[in-house]
């Protein structure tokens, strides 16, 4: 990856043009860029005053780093500028866009965004945060400010205000999109294969004991939870459909295959797949919640399947010659619809692969290592993997148009990480 | 004891002898005076003891033998203790004894339904049982197509025991997929010791009967 950091020692007369509409501009000032090549653009994060003035701004910058929409440009140090900028000063350091942050009383931030093109004002607003400065809830309310801010400027919104569920042995835990906040979800104890509620304030898991593995769906704030499987034995890898009324996972005796209850009583257990003793397990729904797509050993091996909800018109995904032809499973459906991702086995090891649901081309993102479990991020953009290549298994978040990675998890033994949807909106 | 039985009959004989001595004049007879009735007495009493000598002797033989008897039965019925709980710990083992796969495989070998088979005695001798196969997988292949690969290995196994007129119902399946591991490591020694179906009494272990 092309990036490149620059340390600009400002000379007296670049500090005089930077800070010239501000009293304090001091001869020798340090400004360090952080500058990343690429068509994306740069956006200036301007200094700012105020006790939780460098968290703010940390959090801003890291978020929409990690976004991969925009090249931040971020000074490290100085005075928060006032009154009109110097627009061509900007549009000489590459920034196509200004944020200009400010403390409000209350615990608030203020946000104008400069657009450095037409020399104007493009967006002004106040974002609440919520809780103590730099808590979870501060933190996400934080983050929620910064996907609208991305939205202002790319015109999508950021995936900062998300967290990803993951299992570290036998431990549900989050982690913010950002890999702060890491922390167990209370209660659980042998869970695994867990998936979000698309409220995100639900999830459900497999729990595993002596005598088999059930389906649990936990209200996260409330604590509470409750056994949706129906049938002893083994049952596994639930998801919720789109509308999050119903949950299908894999159930079977010998050989799997996918169920569907309903979360709000009404109808019984549904068949969705017909294995007759092979194996269907790890559904995903398409967005429209019409069609799931699911591993099935019905050819003898692990292939990627789709087939219509109500189990009519299963068709094998994974026909192209691609890998070692013997083993793809785990997909994820994007949240756009358009795509698959996968893992497939290439010379023995599983690699990251996504397939274009409508020319079926394939498209490989890792080598490194071995890369599984792939997760899409609400802007059916970054994938979050598991991964070894760090010789621990930890979770890394791909950006799949540029090829960016960049590590989720502390520590090791981290897997089956899950991407929420979003969990908060800006106030 | 026979010198303390002289000593009481010279003493009785010459009490009696002293006592007639100073009534009667010896005439005819130059002969000590013996008691004739006192001769028999000590011959009765000396064949009571004798009777009853020997039948402590024979009580003691007795209770000595039916000791032994008893001695002998309970080792025996030790003997025939540890022998069944050897047995019965054997026929746990057997049944116990863990079945092997290949990679991403879930046939049974020739070696594992000879393990199998020898599970069948202690099945067939208790009706009562219920068991239950779990299925596991090695750390690689997908986590969740693992569970799925764990619970056919478990099918395989409780087919073919139904196959052997074990009753269906009698066999639970439940697969853990990879989350269990036998054994620690990223080798194949590792995996080849993962790669297996375990098998545990869940009803009626207490009260097991031998084959």
């Amino acid at each position: 990856m092309s990036r490149f950091q620059f340390l600009v020692r400002a000379v007296a007369a670049c500090g005089m043009l930077l800070f010239a509409t501000t009293a304090t501009a001091q001869d020798g000032v340090r400004v360090g860029l952080t500058y990343s090549a690429g068509t994306r653009p740069g956006v200036y994060i301007l200094p700012m005053r105020g006790t939780y003035a460098d968290s703010v701004r940390a959090i801003l910058g890291r978020d929409l780093d990690f976004g991969d929409r925009v090249s931040v440009v971020m000074a490290d140090s100085g005075t928060a500028p006032t009154g009109a900028l110097n627009y061509p000063l900007y549009a000489q350091l590459g920034a196509a866009a200004v944020i200009q942050l400010a403390e409000q009383a209350g615990g608030g931030v203020s946000v104008v965004l400069h657009e450095v093109g037409t020399s104007r004002v493009l967006q002004r607003r106040s974002f609440l945060l919520d809780g103590a400065a730099n808590s979870p809830e501060w933190r996400m309310s934080l983050h929620a400010m910064s996907d609208e801010i991305e939205r202002w400027i790319t015109g999508t919104a950021g995936i900062a205000a998300t967290r990803v569920l993951f299992v570290r042995t036998g431990t549900l835990w989050t982690v913010d999109s950002d890999g702060a906040n890491a922390r167990p979800v209370p209660g659980v104890g042998n869970g695994s294969f867990p998936a979000w509620h698309p409220t995100g304030r639900m999830i459900a898991y497999t729990q595993f004991a002596d005598d088999g593995s059930q389906i649990v769906v936990r209200d996260l704030a409330a604590g509470t939870a409750r056994r949706v499987s129906f049938a002893a034995g083994t049952n596994f890898t639930p998801t919720f459909s789109p509308d999050g009324r119903t949950l299908v996972f894999s159930s079977g005796l010998d050989g799997t295959d996918l169920w569907a209850v309903s979360l709000n009583g009404g109808e019984g257990p549904r068949r969705i797949t017909v294995g007759r003793g092979s194996e269907s397990a790890s559904p995903s729904f398409s967005p429209d919640g019409r069609r799931v797509a699911y591993t099935s050993g019905r050819l003898g091996r692990a292939e990627i399947y789709i087939t219509d909800v109500d189990g009519v018109n299963p068709e094998w995904l994974t026909t192209t010659g691609f890998g070692d032809q013997s083993y793809r499973s785990d997909p994820s459906w994007s949240p756009d619809g358009r795509t698959v991702a996968f893992q497939t086995q290439i010379e023995g090891r599983f690699q990251v692969a996504t397939i274009n649901l409508r020319d079926r081309s394939v498209k490989q993102h890792t080598i490194e290592g071995i890369n599984e479990q792939p997760s899409w991020s609400p802007d059916s953009r970054h994938l979050v993997f598991t991964s070894n290549r760090s010789g621990a298994r930890q979770l890394w978040v791909l950006d799949t148009e540029s090829g960016r990675l960049r590590p989720l998890t502390q520590g090791a033994l981290a897997r089956q990480g899950t991407w929420s949807p979003r969990l908060a909106v800006p106030r | 004891m026979n010198a303390r039985y002289s000593l009481i009959a010279l003493a009785v004989v010459a009490m009696t002898v002293s006592a007639c001595t100073p009534k009667v004049t010896p005439e005819t007879s130059p002969d000590p005076m013996v008691n004739p009735d006192s001769i028999a007495a000590s011959a009765a009493r000396e064949r009571a003891a004798a009777a009853e000598r020997a039948r402590i002797e024979a009580e003691n033989r007795t209770r000595m033998e039916r000791e032994a008897a008893e001695r002998a039965a309970r080792e025996a019925a030790a003997r025939a203790e540890a022998e069944r709980a050897a047995a019965l710990t054997a026929a746990r083992n057997a049944f116990t004894t863990v079945i092997f796969f290949g990679y991403d495989q879930s046939d049974l070998t020739a070696e594992s339904r000879a393990v199998l088979d020898a599970k069948l005695p202690l099945l067939r001798a208790n009706s009562n049982v219920r068991i239950r196969i779990g299925g596991h997988t090695d750390e690689r292949g997908s986590d969740a197509y693992n569970v799925a690969l764990g619970q056919r290995r478990a099918a395989a196994a409780k087919r073919y025991l139904v196959d052997q007129g074990i009753a269906e119902g009698r066999i639970d399946v439940v697969s853990f997929g990879e989350e269990r591991p036998a054994q620690a490591g990223m080798d194949e020694m590792a995996w080849s010791k993962n790669r297996r179906d375990e098998f545990e009494i869940i009803v009626g272990g207490e009260t097991l009967r031998l084959p």
